[in-house]
């Protein structure tokens, strides 16, 4: 008798286990079947090309918020790649202190924050003082947003670098320093451009940290003083208009930055295998 | 060598500006939002009042907006993400523990405002027209389930924020019921335990405290995101028992009132609400460290 109990216990929480899985996902096919089947609906060459119109005219892109995308990840990427990848190899060789120890626990509590909060601290630092939104202040914000993640994926791929091979390096006579950046960061390269690969997919979805710092813009504007349009921001906005043409501009621009993340995490999974 | 010298001191300060930037957010929120903090004094998160117009401000309506939508969002993700674990750790054929991990893992790559999307243009309407009538119709006694249903509100957000944090707890119990030895599953195998009494005995006790982290990272998440929850929340500043009306989370308020707030005093009160966000995850996110690691640490010979 109880063992029948036990044994039904058993499947049936087996079955729970299994049934949440699948409970899961639904969400997660649900959002890719409504994407692609608003998206692609209204998704077209003019999407990439043209500026947004005003209400009432149809037709129009994203173009500009596409471009204003890429502008925002680059000034990013000048920040977070640099502070991330030394700082990260700081933590692998000489970071085993105390004061280690507080950088590993600020770059967790960094990760942590949340992006509105980055947006308006930023927004405090460079916006007040400027007096004007700016491209440079929405990189700037996606740029500290960046550094957690590219710092500890470094160290870790950094010391998983075998001693042997700094090794062998000294023995031939070769700096320290050298030796760090010839031989033991090409060594783990490939992870590190796969850390730095995840950290672009995180941000170039950010919204909220963009709000009060590059703003968005309707124009061309690649300036790097001025407001600047990026291709979240732009998605928000007309998702939350009430225009139809606009609602479905929208739906085509999720598509878009869904598969421009879907590209880098991929890209970044492939770079990984290839060497790992 | 000293060029050895030179490198080790380029990367600290590198390493050391990340500490920075952390302290220095710290700082400047509470520098902006020192204004409001005069007038208003500990007053502040207590106080109810959200009136722009004769600059009055109270945190409190956010504080509360921010606590039910995550405590609802966590009363939805963490049966289905220990399951999930569960599943993935200890159940799961190989191929298909890979094929779940990797579609989570997709799941915690899609950008918050797409989730909005989605919530506003059809998790919303769901809501509204098969959902809130149905527990309104079956719990209406409770005063949770009261009051017109209009999709948009705390119950949608909630919702949303459960979808987006799912993969974080699950991804991290995952790992933790990994790391837990492979003897401790052994011996009670061995005892005649079936599979589910290993895991609850020998795999969840175990692991417990990494569990519990994991709910924190998860928790640390949802208090603070933003575009999805402003999305599908309603934005409205009163505090409601119905779970269908409309509310105001912390993150919500900056993000739609922020570049509309006038005066100094707005501005101030704003930042004021950054500031015990910020606290709030800071707090919570050293904490689910902490449990993470303690568990992690010292479990050797693990699974995988």
């Amino acid at each position: 008798m109880n063992h029948w109990r036990r044994k039904g216990m058993n499947i049936l929480v087996i079955g729970l286990c299994s049934a949440a899985a699948l409970i899961a996902l639904v969400p997660l096919i649900l959002i890719f079947v409504h994407l692609i089947s608003k998206g692609f609906g209204s998704l077209n060459l003019a999407f990439f090309t043209d500026l947004p119109r005003p209400v009432g005219e149809p037709g129009g892109g994203m173009a500009n918020a596409i471009l204003g995308s890429c502008v925002l990840i680059g000034i990013a990427s000048l920040i977070g790649f640099p502070i991330g990848i030394f700082g990260g190899m700081y933590l692998s060789e000489f970071g085993k202190t105390k004061f280690g120890d507080t950088v590993r626990f600020s770059a967790d509590m960094l990760s942590g924050t949340p992006s509105i909060v980055i947006g308006i601290f930023v927004y405090a630092l460079i916006v007040l003082r400027t007096k004007n939104f700016s491209a440079l202040a929405g990189g700037v914000a996606l740029g500290i947003m960046m550094v957690p993640t590219i710092m500890r994926t470094t160290e870790t791929m950094l010391d998983l670098v075998p001693r042997m091979l700094r090794e062998g390096a000294l023995a031939l006579g070769i700096p320290y320093w050298k030796t760090l950046l010839a031989v033991v960061f090409k060594t783990a390269r490939s992870g590190i451009v796969t850390g730095a690969l995840l950290a672009i997919a995180r941000v170039a979805g950010e919204t909220a940290p963009l709000l009060f710092t590059a703003l968005g813009n309707q124009f061309w504007s690649t300036s790097l003083n001025e407001p600047i349009a990026a291709l979240p921001l732009q998605i928000f906005q007309y998702a939350s208009s009430p225009f139809e043409v606009w609602q479905e501009q929208a739906w085509a621009g999720a598509l878009v930055l869904i598969g421009l993340v879907f590209i880098l995490n991929v890209t970044a999974r492939i770079a990984f295998r290839r060497k790992g | 060598m000293k060029l050895d010298r030179v490198f080790e001191h380029v990367t600290r300060g590198f390493a050391a500006s990340l500490v920075v930037v952390v302290v220095l957010i710290g700082f400047m929120l509470f520098k902006e939002s020192l204004p409001a903090m005069r007038t208003f004094g500990w007053q502040f998160p207590a106080t109810q009042v959200w009136d722009p117009v004769a600059d009055l401000f109270g945190g409190l309506p956010f504080i509360y907006g921010t606590l039910v939508s995550s405590c609802l969002a966590l009363i939805i993700a963490v049966p289905l993400s220990l399951g999930i674990a569960i599943f993935l750790s200890e159940l799961a054929p190989p191929l298909l523990k890979n094929i779940v991990s990797f579609l989570t893992e997709i799941l915690a790559a899609i950008p918050s405002v797409i989730y909005g999307l989605w919530g506003i243009f059809y998790l919303a309407p769901w809501l509204r027209t098969t959902v809130e009538p149905l527990l309104a119709k079956s719990f209406g006694f409770l005063p949770f389930f009261q009051g017109p249903p209009y999709g948009i509100g705390m119950l949608a957000a909630g919702m949303v924020l459960a979808i987006m944090i799912i993969p974080i707890i699950a991804s991290i119990s995952r790992d933790v019921l990994q790391a837990v030895p492979e003897p401790q599953r052994e011996a009670a195998l061995a005892l005649g335990a079936t599979r589910w009494e290993t895991t609850r005995v020998a795999v969840l006790s175990y692991g417990r405290h990494g569990i519990v982290g994991a709910i924190f990272l998860g928790l640390g998440r949802a208090l603070g995101e933003t575009m999805a929850v402003t999305m599908v929340i309603g934005n409205r500043p009163a505090i409601s028992a119905s779970l269908f009306a409309p509310a105001h989370t912390m993150a919500s308020v900056i993000a739609n009132e922020f570049s509309e707030a006038t005066g100094e005093l707005y501005t101030s009160a704003l930042f004021g609400i950054g500031l015990v966000l910020f606290s709030l995850t800071l707090f919570l996110n050293a904490g689910a460290r902490w449990l993470v690691r303690s568990t992690m640490r010292g479990a050797g010979g693990g699974r995988e």
